[in-house]
Parts: structure tokens; C-alpha cells; sequence
């Protein structure tokens, strides 16, 4: 395949990995906030745990819709047109979540308080679902018509499959999530985050294990990349990360098991994304495929973006490692917190 | 149900709110870097203060933003879909650009200055202050790249049905992309000026005289009316480049029907139909239209009758909103001339009447860059890119109407809760207030 296309698939894969883990615990800490934190100072150290740094983690989202806007045009209008209504539904999740953090606070009433709390809950695992929903259908397949426009129907996305992702991706963010509770909180709520992420630890695993047996039959397409032996490093090196991660919360090991954690997640998205290839959205039923070839920009539109992302992503990741850095450690109330 | 009316009205339903916060926060955050480096510099607590106090009004205004801000990166695609597919490959970069550029730079060092103040040194809590305002700033620009490439479209070529990148450069800095970054960038911190010059009064009239509330008038006040005169300049600028590019909208925002050499501007009239002139009273500057779009008195200026008519903007819209926004600048500029001529005089912190004027006056920047934007875009139709695609072509095909009208309800639900509890929060974040200083500096302050 062209190396220049190829590129832009992988710099996606990348964008969306970076969002699926970070992005990923602090939709995870949002699922998590009322079931880990009981008290008004508990919830203040779980969302402080997060305040510094979820608005550069949601980024990566823009970042990504960007990207694919940018490297392939056709799979952001197909995609975004046709799942409408989720879209709409997810961003309206998303308008909600952002305020949650800032406005909680603002108010001592406690009635106030537990309001936004609750917006904080659902809308954190509102995205979490119709993310994992809607990958869920892209591998799966959609219909698309002559235009490669979407042809189905809203409750069309309702599969079991994509259900079945939807439901995996929910519990991988509150793995990620509960792991970085267990390593930025302390006493009674790392002890409860530490017990939901064995929780959220088993529960992806076997909704993993379910994929990957009705795989084979809900989404050929992807499963044909797995007759070569060596596509299967990915999965295995999943279960690696899976049997280390939870090696290290029974050893208490906070900040290499948010470490595997991350793996995890990185490999769960290959293990989907080396199906995929060379295609973006496979069509089921009827109409052509998106593919890397038909759906890309001109090589020189994906060149200059290439610069831009070579350029600019070095910057980005060195002072977003300063930042992180200037947070070490476990959560600090001072006057200054939410 | 006409599905393009639908996805307009939901267009400029999202952008017109979401527009409501980033000039805030583009001109506080100028105004914070300015106390940053004077309390950088000189080490006074008064603008430690005076920068904790406005980062919170911009902490608050800044996440409305950003919610608001999400939709407009996806809604080119659940929308626009037949747009996307045309100009993908140019209008993407820029909004991946914005992201790599501006998103996390803002994002990042925002969270570091809100949280990490205790944890950094005096040096680097500067320099995040001047991150986030250089973020604010690339963020503008990109955007404004992308919005000025459908406007004067540039560095392309139609094939096979889209446009096509051939020169990266030229369709960056397309024909209007200074003109309208400068324009926007000289608003929002004009936006700012009223803002913490209105505030600052407020504090003054209700006499709660503080060190803070004093230097936020100063610098207020300030720049007031530098940002005004910026202001001014740029629109010059912006407006002889609309006559030369986009002779069409210029022929609409003057309600020029038929081309003349020696063109007037008007200063008053009723907004123009589709059909011609309204009539009725009006005041004309001769041949001012000429001399401010060419430079010359008796330059050639187009009317709408050299184009078809199906090729024209809704002129009322474009003409009114025009004019409305040069008398809130003019308007402006006096308010901000008088309150530089109290501050000369020393009179600026007892001038209640001025004070008045300028705390009911933090709305007129606002109201001001809502209506040039409504010039700007409405005065585009009706084309989505200027010349080369047409607004009711560019519409995402398989979005139906009631799937707008679910849309278009929810988002308003959103937004009307969104607005009214930014502004609880923000009039609960002034009347709290500052902290100020001892009541030897406040005593200080108000002598």
C-alpha cells in the first residue's frame, strides 16, 4: 500500500490510542466518581485527581476528528452524517462533562453539588458506551449507497456486537480510570478504586473473551487478518499486559500497573485496527468499502500534515510530560482545587 | 421541512453561542499576561492578585468554550457532509493544525496556571501566562485560516469533484486571512478591555474600592481604547480587502445597487430589499465609499446589479448588521476616548457617570463581533465557499428533518442552561470579588 496513506492510518490509530488512554481514565474517574467517593472531601480529591489535566486529554478527540477530517474526508463525512443521532447524543455528553468540574465546586450546596456529581457520572459513561458502540459497528461493517453515504438506520447501530464493544470499552475506561485513582488518591478511595479495577479487570476480560469467540462470525472481515500467525502478537501481548496489570494492583505497584493498564488499551485498539486494514469503514450488505486508498487526501495535503504532526507532537508531548510531572504524586487539596 | 434551513439555523445556533466565550477568554488572557509580567517584574502582590482574580473569571468563561467548541470540530461532518467531502483535503489541516498548535498548548498550561500555581516558580507561572495567551491566539488564527479560505479561496484546484491542495501556503494566507485574524484578534481584546474596565467600575460604584479594582480600571481603560483604534485600522484593512476580493458582499453591506465611480458611504438609510433601495431618509458621505475601499475619490465601486441576483447575499441582513457594528464601534471609541481623557485628568476613579456608562457598556464589544461575524458569513451566501460551492449543495444528505429538529432542540436546551449558569457563576465570581489588599494598600489605593 501507498506509505504515505499507511502513515496517516497509523498516526490515527495513534491519535485515538492517546485518546483512549488518556481521555480513557478520565472518563473512567468520571464512571467511577459517586461509587468510589462518598463524602464531599472524597469527590473533591477524585475530581482533583483529574483537573489539571482532562480539558489536554480531550484534545486528543479533537485532535483525532481533525485528523480524520484532515486524512480522510470521506470517512468523517460517512461516519459522522451517518451515525447522527449518536453523535449528537455524544457531544451533547461531552458539553455536559466539561462543565461538571468547573461549575461543581463553585457552590457549597450540597444539593448543587450532588446535582453535578451525577451530570459527572453519566456523562462520562454516555461517551465511554457510544464510543465503543460505534467501533463496534465499524468493525462489524455498514451499509453504505452509491455515494458511500451511510444507508442504515439509527437502531440499525444497536447490534449485539457493537453492544458487546460498547460494553468493553465501558470497562476497559473504568480500568484506566480506577487505575489512576489507585495512584493518585489515598486511603478509603484507593482502596475502592483498587477493588473496581479488579472488577473492571474481569469483566473486560471475559466480555474480551466473548469477542473474541463470536468474532470469527459477526466480523469476518477483521478476522481475516488473523490467518497470519504473527497478527496474533498483538492479542497475545494483550492478555500480557491483562495477567501483569493485574500482577501488579495485588502487588500494589500503582504506577507501573496504570503503566500495563495503558498497554492494555494500546493493544486492545491494535488488536481492532490490524483487522481493519487497508480499510477505515468495511461496507456490510451493500456498497464499497472506505479504504485508505479511496478515501485519503492528495499526497501532498497528507504531507504537509505530516510535518505539522512531526513538528507539532514532539512539542506537545514534551511539556504535557513537564505538566504531568508538576502533579506527581497523590492529589493535594489547597485553595487553589476544584 | 427543508432540511438546509434545518442545518443552517443549527450552524449558526452553535457557532453564534460558542462565539460568546472565546472573546473573553482570548482578551483576558492578553490582560492576564499583563499583570503576570508586571507581578513577574516587579514583584508587587497587587498583580498576583489582580491575575488570580481575572483567571478565575477566565477559568469559568473558558470551559463554555471549550464544551461549546467540541461540536463545531465534528459538526462539519454530521452536517455539512457534501462540504467536507469537497474541501477536506484543504480546510482539514487547519483544524488539525489548531489542535497540534493551539488545543493543547492552551489546555495544558491553563491546568498548570489554575492548579499548579504553589507548585511552580514565579518564572514559569509567567510563562504558562504566556502560553496559554499565545494559545488563545494560534487557536484564532487556525480557525480563521479555515474560515478565510472559504471566503477568498486559495492554493487549490477543483478534480474530480473536490478541491485539491497545490499550494499550502497560499491557501493558509489566502487573501483574507490577516485582514480577518486581525480584525477578530483586535475584538476580543477589546471584548477584554470592557470586560475588566466594566468590572473594576461596578467595584467603584458600589464602593468597594480595592488595589485590585484600581489597576483593572488603569489597564482597563487602556486598553479600551487602544484595542478600538486597533479596531478601526483593521477594519479599514478588512474592508478594502472584502471590496477587492468580494465585491458582491461589499456591494451589500453599502446597499450599492448600481456600479459608480465616486461611490458615497452610507451613514444612515433603511436596509435595502432583494428588490432594490427602501427609500426614505438617508445621509450620504460623497464619494467616501471610494476613498475608504480604493483610495481613491472617484474610484470605481460594483453594485449588486453587475451579478446575477441569484448570486446575491440576503441584503438586509448583510447591510444592517454592517452598520450596526460600526456605530457600536464608534460608540465604543467615544466611551473609551472619554474614560482616557478622566484617567489624564485623575478623575477616572470618581467620574460615576463614566463608571455607569462603562459597566452597561460590557455587552457593546459582543454585540459588536456577533454582527460582523453575521456580516461576514450571511454576506458570503449564497455560497458555502465563496464562487465554488453552494450552501444548499453542501448539506450531509442523510440527516433527515427530524433528526435536526431533535438535534436543534437539544442543543438549545443545552446552551440556554449552559448561558444562564455561566452567568450566575460569573456575576457570583465579580461580587465575591478580589481579594484585596491590607487596608493600608486599599486606603493607599483609593487616595
Amino acid at each position: 500500500m501507498l506509505p504515505l496513506e499507511t502513515a496517516w492510518f497509523l498516526l490515527v490509530g495513534v491519535l485515538l490510542v492517546g485518546y483512549a488512554i488518556l481521555d480513557g481514565f478520565d472518563l473512567g474517574v468520571g464512571m467511577l466518581h459517586t461509587c468510589v467517593a462518598k463524602d464531599d472531601l472524597q469527590r473533591r480529591h477524585v475530581i482533583n485527581a483529574i483537573a489539571p489535566v482532562w480539558d489536554g486529554n480531550e484534545v486528543y478527540l479533537l485532535l483525532g476528528g481533525g485528523a480524520i477530517f484532515a486524512a480522510f474526508p470521506k470517512v468523517y463525512a460517512t461516519v459522522f452524517s451517518g451515525f447522527y443521532v449518536a453523535l449528537v447524543l455524544l457531544l451533547a455528553a461531552l458539553i455536559v462533562r466539561a462543565v461538571c468540574l468547573e461549575f461543581r465546586s463553585k457552590l457549597p450546596d450540597p444539593r448543587w453539588r450532588t446535582t453535578w456529581d451525577w451530570a459527572f457520572v453519566v456523562s462520562s459513561l454516555l461517551p465511554a458506551l457510544l464510543f465503543g458502540v460505534a467501533l463496534g459497528n465499524i468493525m462489524v461493517g455498514v451499509p453504505l449507497d452509491a455515494e458511500q453515504d451511510y444507508a442504515g438506520t439509527f437502531l440499525g447501530l444497536l447490534n449485539p456486537y457493537a453492544l458487546l464493544v460498547g460494553l468493553m470499552t465501558v470497562a476497559l475506561f473504568v480500568m484506566q480510570g480506577a487505575a489512576w485513582l489507585n495512584l493518585k488518591t489515598e486511603g478509603e478511595v484507593r482502596e475502592k478504586a483498587r477493588k473496581r479495577a479488579q472488577f473492571a479487570w474481569a469483566a473486560l476480560l471475559a466480555l474480551w473473551l466473548v469477542a473474541l469467540a463470536t468474532s470469527p462470525f459477526a466480523t469476518p472481515q477483521l478476522w481475516a487478518a488473523y490467518a497470519r500467525p504473527l497478527a496474533w502478537a498483538a492479542p497475545v501481548l494483550f492478555l500480557a499486559a491483562m495477567v501483569v496489570f493485574r500482577v501488579l494492583l495485588a502487588r500494589r505497584r500503582p504506577a507501573l500497573a496504570m503503566l500495563a493498564s495503558s498497554f492494555a488499551t494500546a493493544l486492545l485498539l491494535a488488536i481492532v485496527g490490524q483487522g481493519l486494514y487497508p480499510n477505515l469503514v468495511p461496507a456490510r450488505g451493500m456498497g464499497e468499502s472506505l479504504t485508505i486508498a479511496n478515501a485519503a487526501s492528495t499526497p501532498l495535503s497528507l504531507t504537509v500534515m505530516l510535518v505539522i504532526a512531526l513538528v507539532g507532537m514532539p512539542i506537545v508531548i514534551g511539556y504535557t510530560i513537564y505538566i504531568y510531572s508538576r502533579f506527581r504524586g497523590p492529589v493535594r487539596l489547597d485553595e487553589h482545587s476544584y | 421541512m427543508d432540511v438546509v434551513w434545518l442545518a443552517r439555523l443549527q450552524f449558526s445556533l452553535t457557532i453564534m453561542f460558542h462565539f460568546l466565550f472565546p472573546p473573553i477568554t482570548i482578551g483576558l488572557a492578553l490582560l492576564i499576561l499583563l499583570f503576570e509580567t508586571a507581578r513577574w517584574r516587579t514583584g508587587k502582590d497587587v498583580y498576583r492578585r489582580a491575575s488570580d482574580f481575572w483567571l478565575h473569571v477566565f477559568a469559568v468563561t473558558f470551559v463554555v468554550g471549550v464544551a461549546t467548541g467540541i461540536v463545531m470540530e465534528f459538526e462539519f461532518g454530521t452536517n455539512w457532509a457534501a462540504y467536507a467531502r469537497f474541501v477536506g483535503d484543504i480546510f482539514g489541516a487547519p483544524l488539525a493544525a489548531e489542535g497540534v498548535f493551539a488545543f493543547f498548548l492552551e489546555s495544558g498550561f491553563l491546568g498548570l496556571l489554575l492548579f499548579g500555581r504553589k507548585r511552580i516558580s514565579s518564572f514559569a507561572r509567567w510563562f504558562a501566562s504566556l502560553m496559554v495567551a499565545l494559545g488563545t491566539m494560534l487557536s484564532a488564527f487556525w480557525i480563521i485560516v479555515a474560515n478565510s479560505w472559504m471566503q477568498t479561496p486559495a492554493g487549490f484546484r477543483v478534480e474530480g469533484g473536490r478541491a485539491v491542495l497545490t499550494d499550502f501556503g497560499a491557501a493558509v494566507l489566502n487573501a483574507s486571512t490577516w485582514p480577518r485574524f486581525l480584525h477578530t484578534i483586535a475584538a476580543c481584546w477589546t471584548m477584554g478591555a470592557f470586560l475588566m474596565a466594566g468590572v473594576a467600575a461596578w467595584y467603584y460604584l458600589k464602593g468597594r474600592r480595592s488595589d485590585v479594582a484600581r489597576v483593572s480600571l488603569k489597564l482597563g481603560t487602556v486598553m479600551m481604547v487602544l484595542s478600538v483604534v486597533f479596531n478601526v485600522a483593521t477594519g479599514d484593512h478588512h474592508a478594502k480587502q472584502v471590496a477587492a476580493t468580494q465585491p458582491v458582499k461589499f456591494a451589500a453591506m453599502e446597499g450599492l445597487f448600481d456600479t459608480q465611480t465616486g461611490a458615497p458611504l452610507v451613514a444612515f438609510m433603511l436596509p435595502p430589499t432583494q428588490e432594490g433601495p427602501r427609500g426614505g431618509p438617508a445621509i450620504l458621505v460623497p464619494k467616501a465609499a471610494s476613498i475608504l475601499a480604493f483610495g481613491d475619490p472617484n474610484a470605481e465601486v460594483k453594485g449588486l446589479r453587475d451579478y446575477p441576483a441569484t448570486d446575491w447575499p440576503p441584503l438586509a441582513v448583510t447591510f444592517s448588521t454592517f452598520h450596526i457594528m460600526v456605530a457600536v464601534g464608534g460608540l465604543m471609541l467615544l466611551i473609551g476616548l472619554a474614560g482616557l481623557w478622566l484617567l489624564w485628568r485623575g478623575r477616572l476613579e470618581t467620574a460615576r457617570g463614566w463608571q455607569r456608562l462603562a459597566f452597561w457598556g460590557i455587552p457593546l464589544p459582543m454585540v459588536a463581533i456577533q454582527l460582523g461575524w453575521m456580516t461576514a458569513e450571511v454576506g458570503r451566501q449564497p455560497w458555502i465557499v465563496q464562487d465554488l460551492m453552494r450552501t444548499r449543495d453542501a448539506v450531509s444528505k442523510v440527516v433527515s428533518g427530524p433528526e435536526l429538529v431533535f438535534s436543534i432542540a437539544l442543543f438549545t436546551v443545552i446552551y440556554l442552561l449552559l448561558g444562564a449558569l455561566w452567568l450566575f457563576l460569573l456575576r457570583r465570581e465579580v461580587v465575591h470579588g478580589p481579594v484585596t489588599g491590607s487596608e493600608e494598600e486599599v486606603r493607599h489605593a483609593a487616595a
